[in-house]
């Protein structure tokens, strides 16, 4: 059991994610990450979805996914050479002249960007891959995450391979 | 301008629809309205569960799409069970519903409920229509998604206020052309030749024959092609009918109650050539010991059955008729599989379904006279239970298309209002319901339907005053505790009769023949209610869990 990364091309219409996500848990899947949004086609959307599962349990939903009439393609892109970023929002307790410069310096380590300064909070944002996302959280949990929001995974492949609908 | 009433009849008329089976509502008046002076022939049924069985049954029957029609909220969810049957055995439905009017969708109002969401995993595909301009397209598409490919059932929801709302003729399109379907009808060359080439390397191959044959019309390209290369075929619950019963490469039924010269077949061959099948886990029992020692060749429409429960050598997607006859067009004549082919017939002669014979009613000999007397000209479907095993296992099938069972969902109460469907598809034969005492009360009311538009459904009750097939396993696997397995007498016969149909109760073996010639010579319906054996078991029986050639109630190996 491994985390699968697919990526779904759709027609952008009502109904179209409770039917993609219907397929998941009717076979007991949990999904880990689930992101949607337009793509390069002005009607459809793409959704990208993160699911532990062994192949082919994935197999088999990939399959059933393609016969959804609303689904124009289906790609699992876990073996192949890909980019995938998330972006978290992260509201973490930082008090002037306390713990503040501290956080601020793991912030820059982290390439994160401040996005909003209170008296007594940050909000950092960050983009990266699950770990870098997972490692930053772990970090600043000690001094007191108030708020912590997160994107699904997005991916993509490298070089010029696409899913793309081919027309 | 013209409602959108008006334009789904008329667009249902443009789909060749000759007949739909429904039940109406608050939101489908303006539809009823419609249909009120229209062509397009209307059946009422008693319950919605029926309008979509007998749709259902119609489809199955014709080959041809079925629709039925019911009003929102309960009308809708009583559909449910129908679609979902439909689905299952991949049968090609629309199913159109009313719904509340769209500036009140989410509301709760009254009799809302959100059927597109309840049937989507049970639907090939489902819309929920939003206004009058799009219902011909729509519907154009529904019809086509639902025949094509691998068929099922399709649900329109229309909107009160859709139906009433105005709309210009759309020019619709000769052809639907859907960018996120697209079956595969032609099987892949190199895979077809990798076939080929299994095949003739095989000592023991046997073809496992399943409703897809049916489904694409594909029974003489299967027949020709079982002669040519001589092999075997079996066939599963759904594909029966796919080839003749007395033909010499008849294997009969295999999986849980299917003959012994089957399943040993199963076990022993070294190749299988798996068409428009699935392999159920009815059909196979344990997995790891089904078909051991063979290498598998899997034609199916579907891809998603391709590797589904069992490893396949030779995948070949398409439509079964199109990848038989390229199969025939490239395969030369082989010589017969002599030595397996004799082992067969051997264990045919020594191994035959038995047939009790001791002067009691057995349901067995009631299958068998009926299948003697009717021949090839008749259309059998069957409720669910020991009645359904007993009529696949020793009704003698000649066509396809003249066996209609619920399969993959096994729906008790399938039978009466889908043998209404099956008439009217096949109006030229009787149409024969075999039901058991429990699933012919299940949709009963039906009798009202067959009743006042004199349908000639014979309705022959296996009557063991028992959820027999339950009590069946009960016997066998709880230790005869009979919990709540047995039902109280019922006279059928009274209450056809006060629905104003004529009925016979049998008792003895000699009843018989004269009961089913009088349903034959009775021009309306007909009821008979036969108090056969109570505790009368089907055998063979592979267990829950076994391999298939672990069969209780056969004969001694020999
Ligand atoms: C709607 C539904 N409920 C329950 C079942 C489970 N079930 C399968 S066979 C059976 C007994 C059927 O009894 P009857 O119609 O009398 O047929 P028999 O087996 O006695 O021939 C039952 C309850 C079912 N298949 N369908
Ligand atoms: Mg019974």
């Amino acid at each position: 059991m491994k985390p699968h990364t697919l990526s779904i091309l759709v027609e952008n219409r009502a109904g179209v994610l409770s039917r993609v996500t219907g397929l998941f848990s009717r076979r007991g899947f949990n999904i880990e990450s689930l992101a949607v949004g337009p793509c390069e086609e002005p009607d459809m959307s793409r959704i990208t979805i993160v699911v532990i599962g062994d192949d082919e349990k994935i197999e088999q939903v990939m399959k059933q996914l393609n016969k959804l009439i609303d689904v124009i393609k289906v790609s699992d892109l876990t073996d192949s050479e890909r980019v995938e970023r998330e972006l978290a929002l992260i509201k973490v307790t930082a008090e002037l002249g306390t713990t503040r410069a501290e956080i601020m310096q793991i912030a820059s380590i982290f390439r994160t960007q401040i996005v909003d300064v209170g008296a007594k909070t940050l909000i950092l944002q960050v983009i990266g891959d699950k770990n870098k996302i997972d490692a930053l959280e772990k970090l600043l949990r000690q001094y007191g995450i108030k708020e912590f929001v997160r994107t699904g995974t997005v991916g993509i492949l490298r070089g010029s391979k696409t899913v793309t609908s081919g027309k | 301008m013209k409602t959108g009433a008006k334009i789904l009849v008329e667009s249902l008329q443009r789909e060749g629809t000759e007949i739909i089976f429904g039940y109406p509502g608050g939101v489908v008046l303006p539809i009823y309205d419609e249909l009120y002076d229209s062509s397009l022939r209307h059946i009422l049924v008693r319950h919605e569960q029926a309008a979509a069985h007998a749709a259902d049954g119609y489809a199955r029957a014709s080959g041809r799409v079925g629709v039925c029609l019911a009003t929102s909220g309960p009308g809708a969810c009583n559909l449910v069970t129908g679609i979902a049957t439909a689905y299952m055995d991949s049968v090609p439905i629309v199913a159109l519903t009313g719904q509340v009017p769209t500036n009140l969708l989410g509301n709760d109002a009254f009799q809302e409920s959100d059927i597109t969401g309840i049937t989507m995993p049970i639907t090939k595909h489902n819309y929920l229509v939003k206004n009058a301009g799009e219902l011909s397209r729509v519907v154009q598409e529904a019809f086509y998604i639902a025949g094509t490919g691998r068929q099922g059932p399709v649900l329109v929801d229309i909107p009160k206020d859709v139906s009433t709302g105005l709309a210009d003729d759309v020019k619709l399109p000769e052809k639907v052309t859907l960018r996120g379907y697209n079956p595969t009808y032609r099987g892949h060359k190199r895979q077809i030749e990798k076939a080929l080439d299994l095949l003739g390397h095989a000592e023991r191959p046997l073809i496992y024959a399943g409703g897809g044959i049916i489904a694409s019309n594909a029974s003489p390209e299967l027949v020709e092609f079982a002669q040519l290369a001589s092999i075997p075929v079996t066939t599963t619950l759904m594909g029966i009918g796919c080839i003749p019963c007395h033909h010499p490469l008849n294997l009969g039924m295999l999986g849980m109650h299917g003959t012994e010269y089957a399943n040993f077949a199963v076990t022993e061959c070294d190749l299988i050539i798996a068409i428009g099948a699935r392999f159920d886990d009815r059909v196979t029992g344990k997995l790891e010991t089904f078909a051991p020692h063979a290498k598998i060749i899997h034609i199916d429409i579907d891809p998603a059955e391709i590797g589904k429960n069992k490893r396949v050598d030779v995948p070949i997607v398409g439509d079964v008729k199109a990848v038989l006859q390229d199969l025939l067009t490239l395969m030369k004549k082989r010589d017969a599989h002599e030595i397996w082919l004799k082992k067969i017939r051997h264990w045919k002669q020594h191994h035959p379904l038995k047939c009790p014979t001791n002067g009691a009613l057995h349901p067995q000999y009631i299958i068998r006279t009926l299948s003697d007397l009717v021949k090839d000209k008749a259309v059998i479907v069957s409720e669910v239970g020991q009645n359904q095993m007993w009529t696949a296992q020793h009704f003698c099938f000649h066509n396809p298309r003249t066996w209609i069972t619920s399969g993959g969902l096994g729906t008790m109460g399938y039978g009466l209002p889908a043998a209404m469907g099956a008439h009217f598809a096949r109006p030229d034969v009787p149409v024969f319901d075999i039901a058991g005492d429990g699933s012919i009360q299940m949709n009963i009311q039906e009798f009202g339907t067959i009743a006042s538009n004199q349908i000639p459904v014979k309705v022959v009750i296996l009557n063991n005053m028992y959820l027999g097939m339950v009590r069946q396993w009960q016997e066998l696997f709880f230790d005869r505790r009979y919990s709540y397995t047995e039902l109280p007498a019922v006279d059928f016969v009274k209450i056809a009769n006060a629905y104003g149909i004529d009925g016979m109760r049998v008792e003895s073996p000699d009843e018989v023949l004269p009961a089913l010639q009088a349903s034959l010579d009775c021009d309306g319906p007909f009821v008979m209610d036969f108090r056969i054996e109570r505790e009368e078991n089907v055998f063979p029986m592979v267990p829950a869990g076994a391999a298939i050639n672990e069969m209780i109630g056969g004969h001694p190996r020999i």
